[in-house]
């Protein structure tokens, strides 16, 4: 048998992704286009919250697109990243031949495609949930007959991303190359082995919820509303799988950032141990703070105790990950190079966006933030800048490894500057605007929110333009332009996949490679 | 209108783009950046606590940022430094895990403090039921029989449908504006009871305090105190669908003469005059009253339901109901507390089984207020009062 299934041509190679690169790309590929999807309809939002009044589109279809965007965002171009990054990475990093099951990944990819265009599809059938992501009862019970369409697209989202964790957990537990330890795993491993173990916790959650949403429609269920029901219990089960989701958005981007700091620093990460420690404490902490998503809907005062203490404790290991972080540049040889400064900058907004996350979780504080503007930037800034920074990064940093040439540097650096400034514009007077009382999800405002709301809608379309300098660069990559790069083109980088050629063979480790100690994250 | 396309007009965006640069000088004189400290004594406490975190954050934030920045500036390879080898440090792993535990659980103490205090809706001078409907709010006064409907202003919603050419800045208050606001009086204790009709609302005005969700089935309650007359602007804070950016709440706080009078016009029947405080309610001192030789019965009231409250209720419940389950007896018409009132100190005193003995941490003005507090309150009606004698005699 082929290792990398080769053998497999045609139009069947692209079904069946029995290739770990192949499935990588296809993932990528995707994750590419719904963000281009899902900021599209970002820029929507962005024009009708330009000025006061309704200009653009009906309050209705505002609300959908709102949804629609954040469902795009999350499911399409985060995790579906997320997992491209994990395909197409973590069998070289670990020296394995290809995934645990090979073919699994064709169909287990082809569902997210099908979701995607269901969902896209809901607002000409009858409109999409006017609810957000959330998706909270009894609004979304107002949904016309697209609600079938959409439960489903979400279900098999779920069930995509749950047998696509399945299989690189059970990569990175059953294929790593011989002298591959656990405890020597390159750090994106490890946060996918964490990610991976909460993806297959949380996504039946997710699933099932949104069947028994389905079932209170068609089937006259009273899960959350009549006389037996609540709508409270819903938002628990949601959050039960909106919490760990938060974390499954961001754990392999620090683990993109632990491996990107180090190649450039030339040093190796500090404190990997201790880096392990704080994913798993973080994995298992995203568990116990949901409830802070509900400060607001009258809990006892005892539950908003505890969850107000649980998420105020998930900050000290996210707060080791960043002084980790600064502790590996200290006293190295640092370059900045595209990736490093995107992963350097990741670092400082991650940081801003986990402070605000950190303010909100004093519960009584809470009640002003909540569902204002200031959770918009909250959020926006641990995945934007955060983890969407994270995987610019890492493409840079891989695309010479993929295509054997450079990308272009200048227009690398203009591409950072470009986005760095205007994400932050975009971004950052979001946090005036909530404090100030703006509600999130409102297609229309009060004037005295006008000066920032204009601010921010243009350099939302700044941001957007600018990212055609990245898209042209990693363009001119895929076409073989730029000088070659060398098997290392990064001095300090270490990693076993650095030891194949650039651009890396179609088929990497039939036979597991001698792991050599200064490849390894912690080689003593 | 649920087909996205037809909704999308480029002329709209067009339009909207240069009415936008149009208006924007005008609209600058109103910025704010900051939360607002509000107007209760609530509200400050929580604008404290923001802007202590937002120190402890920005404080810890500009030292990492400083610390990165020097390594940038110095650590770099094009000024031929050699990196380190140093990879570990459990000494340091340790501190920068022990060190920000240390600074949380000081904020968190305040915090959970003020949480109490948000929770503390009992003993409301004004009742009113809030109910949300899609799009708009119902106010219900139950004691003073009155009841309406708050919607948005006219004037705001012919400039949000551009009606003859009216824009949202010709409007005063644009979307923070309604038909029927609703009316408090200052100084009093406003008890708010949530619930909603249709979907989940969220009724805030940020001044007043935080936001409160209306869930249909289900009757949240919020509790606010004004100290200054005036109004107060806020809006539903929770999607409810498409009307959810038009359901703005406006709160008119006046003085109770004015309230009274408002209460009148609406064919409501008022409280008495006097069952609505004057003024600010001054905080009772309550570490004075605890030094204190003798007491007033309304000193030995106060004093004893904070007491009680902070000590007491945990087992015998803020109602007196106690948990039956968990072996803790109701005080509402118990023997002890409706029996001699010696033994009733007695047991304050050195305790009886799973009751700890309370003489060794409770002054004598306490342990005689909390006992006056458990005969005459939570349901009971004994009439006596403990005095301080009696409890240095049991001592």
């Amino acid at each position: 048998m082929s290792a990398g299934g080769h053998s497999i041509r045609g139009w069947r190679r692209w079904l069946w992704l029995a290739n770990h690169k192949d499935a990588g790309t296809a993932y990528l590929v995707l994750a590419a286009t719904m963000f281009l999807v899902g900021s599209s309809l970002s820029l929507i939002i962005r024009s009708e919250l330009f000025v006061p009044g309704i200009q653009v589109v009906d309050p209705s279809v505002y609300n959908q697109i709102v949804t629609l965007h954040g469902l795009i965002m999350i499911f399409g171009g985060i995790m579906a990243a997320f997992v491209g990054f994990a395909n197409m990475m973590l069998p070289v990093m670990i020296g394995a031949g290809g995934l645990w099951a090979r073919r699994a990944s064709g169909p287990v990819f082809w569902m997210l495609p099908v979701a995607f265009a269901a969902l896209l599809v809901t607002p000409f059938i009858g409109g999409a949930p006017q609810t957000g992501w959330t998706m909270y009862p009894p609004l979304i019970m107002q949904t016309g007959p697209a609600l079938p369409v959409f439960i489903a697209a979400v279900c098999l989202t779920t069930a995509s991303g749950f047998l696509s964790s399945a299989n690189i957990l059970a990569t990175i537990v059953r294929r790593r190359a011989p002298g591959m330890a656990m405890l020597r795993m390159p750090l994106f491993a490890w946060t996918w082995v964490v990610t991976a173990f909460l993806i297959m916790a949380v996504m039946p959650v997710l699933a099932g919820t949104m069947l028994m949403l389905g079932a209170d429609r068609y089937l006259g269920t009273g899960f959350f509303g009549g006389p037996d029901g609540s709508a409270l219990l819903y938002q628990h089960l949601f959050w039960t799988f909106g919490h760990p989701e938060v974390y499954i958005m961001v754990l392999p981007a620090f683990g993109l950032v632990s491996t990107i700091i180090p190649s450039f620093a030339r040093k190796r990460l500090f404190g990997y141990t201790s880096m392990v420690y704080a994913t798993l404490s973080i994995g298992l902490l995203s568990f116990i703070v949901w409830s802070h998503h509900m400060f607001t809907t009258g809990q006892p005062l005892a539950a908003e105790m505890f969850f107000m203490f649980s998420t105020m404790i998930i900050s000290v290991p996210t707060g080791v990950k960043v002084f980790n972080w600064v502790a590996t540049m200290w006293r190295g040889a640092m370059t900045f190079e595209t990736p490093m400064l995107f992963a350097t900058a990741f670092v400082v907004m991650f940081m801003t966006g986990g402070f605000s996350g950190l303010m909100s979780s004093l519960a009584p504080v809470d009640f002003q933030y909540h569902d204002t503007y200031f959770v918009v930037a909250h959020f926006h800034y641990v995945l934007v800048p955060g983890s969407l920074f994270a995987m610019m990064a890492a493409l840079y940093y891989w695309m010479p490894k993929w295509t054997g040439v450079m990308y272009s540097e200048v227009l690398g650096q203009i591409h950072f500057w470009w986005s760095v400034v205007t994400i932050n514009v975009l971004f950052f007077p979001m946090h005036f605007l909530g404090l100030a009382g703006m509600p999130r999800r409102i297609a229309d405002y009060s004037t005295q929110f006008t000066d920032f709301n204009q601010m921010i809608s243009i350099a939302a379309g700044l941001f957007f333009a600018g990212q055609l300098i990245f898209v042209f660069n990693m363009a001119r990559s895929l076409a073989r332009r730029g000088a070659p790069a060398s098997a290392r083109p990064w001095e300090g980088a270490r990693g076993l996949e650095w030891i194949v050629a650039s651009p890396w063979p179609h088929d990497t480790f039939a036979t597991p490679p001698r792991v050599e100690a200064r490849e390894l994250a912690k080689p003593d | 209108m649920s087909v996205l396309g037809s909704g999308v007009s480029r002329a709209g965006l067009i339009a909207g783009l240069v009415m936008g640069l149009a208006a924007s000088p005008a609209a600058y004189a109103d910025w704010q950046m900051n939360l607002s400290p509000g107007a209760t004594a609530m509200t400050h406490q929580v604008w404290d606590l923001h802007t202590a975190m937002l120190i402890i954050c920005a404080t810890i934030a500009i030292g990492v940022v400083v610390v990165m920045g020097w390594s940038i500036a110095r650590h770099r390879k094009s000024r031929g430094v050699k990196p380190a080898e140093f990879h570990e440090s459990i000494g340091v792993e340790i501190a920068w895990t022990v060190l920000p535990f240390i600074v949380l659980a000081a904020i968190a103490i305040p915090a959970a403090s003020t949480l109490v205090s948000l929770y503390d809706t009992d003993a409301a001078d004004v009742h009113i039921e809030i109910t949300g409907h899609q799009w708009l709010w119902e106010y219900r006064y139950p004691d003073a029989g009155v009841h309406f409907y708050s919607r948005l202003a006219a004037d705001s919603r012919r400039a949000e449908l551009g009606v003859d050419g009216t824009r949202p800045r010709d409007v005063a208050h644009y979307l923070r504006d309604v038909d029927n606001p609703l009316v408090v009086p200052v100084h009093a204790k406003i008890g708010l009871s949530i619930t909603s009709a249709d979907v989940i609302h969220s009724w805030w005005v940020p001044e007043l305090g935080g936001k409160k969700d209306a869930i249909p089935g289900r009757i949240n309650k919020k509790w606010f105190t004004a100290d200054k007359i005036g109004t107060y602007r806020g809006q539903c804070a929770e999607l409810c669908g498409r009307g959810h950016a038009f359901m703005p709440i406006v709160v008119k706080v006046v003085s109770k003469a004015d309230y009274l009078a408002w209460l009148k016009a609406q064919g409501g029947h008022g409280p008495a005059a006097d069952d609505l405080p004057d003024a600010p309610a001054a905080p009772a001192d309550f570490d004075a009253l605890a030094a204190r030789d003798t007491l007033s019965r309304d000193e030995a009231m106060t004093l004893g339901k904070h007491v009680y409250n902070g000590l007491c209720s945990a087992c015998h419940q803020r109602d007196g109901s106690g948990l039956a389950a968990a072996g803790y007896p109701a005080l509402t018409g118990s023997d002890v507390a409706t029996g001699p009132i010696a033994a009733h100190i007695d047991q304050v005193i050195y305790g009886k089984n799973a009751m700890p003995a309370f003489g060794g941490q409770l002054s004598d003005a306490e342990i005689a207020a909390v006992v006056t507090y458990e005969r005459n309150a939570l349901g009971n009606a004994v009439g006596d009062e403990a005095t301080l004698d009696q409890v240095e005699d049991l001592r």
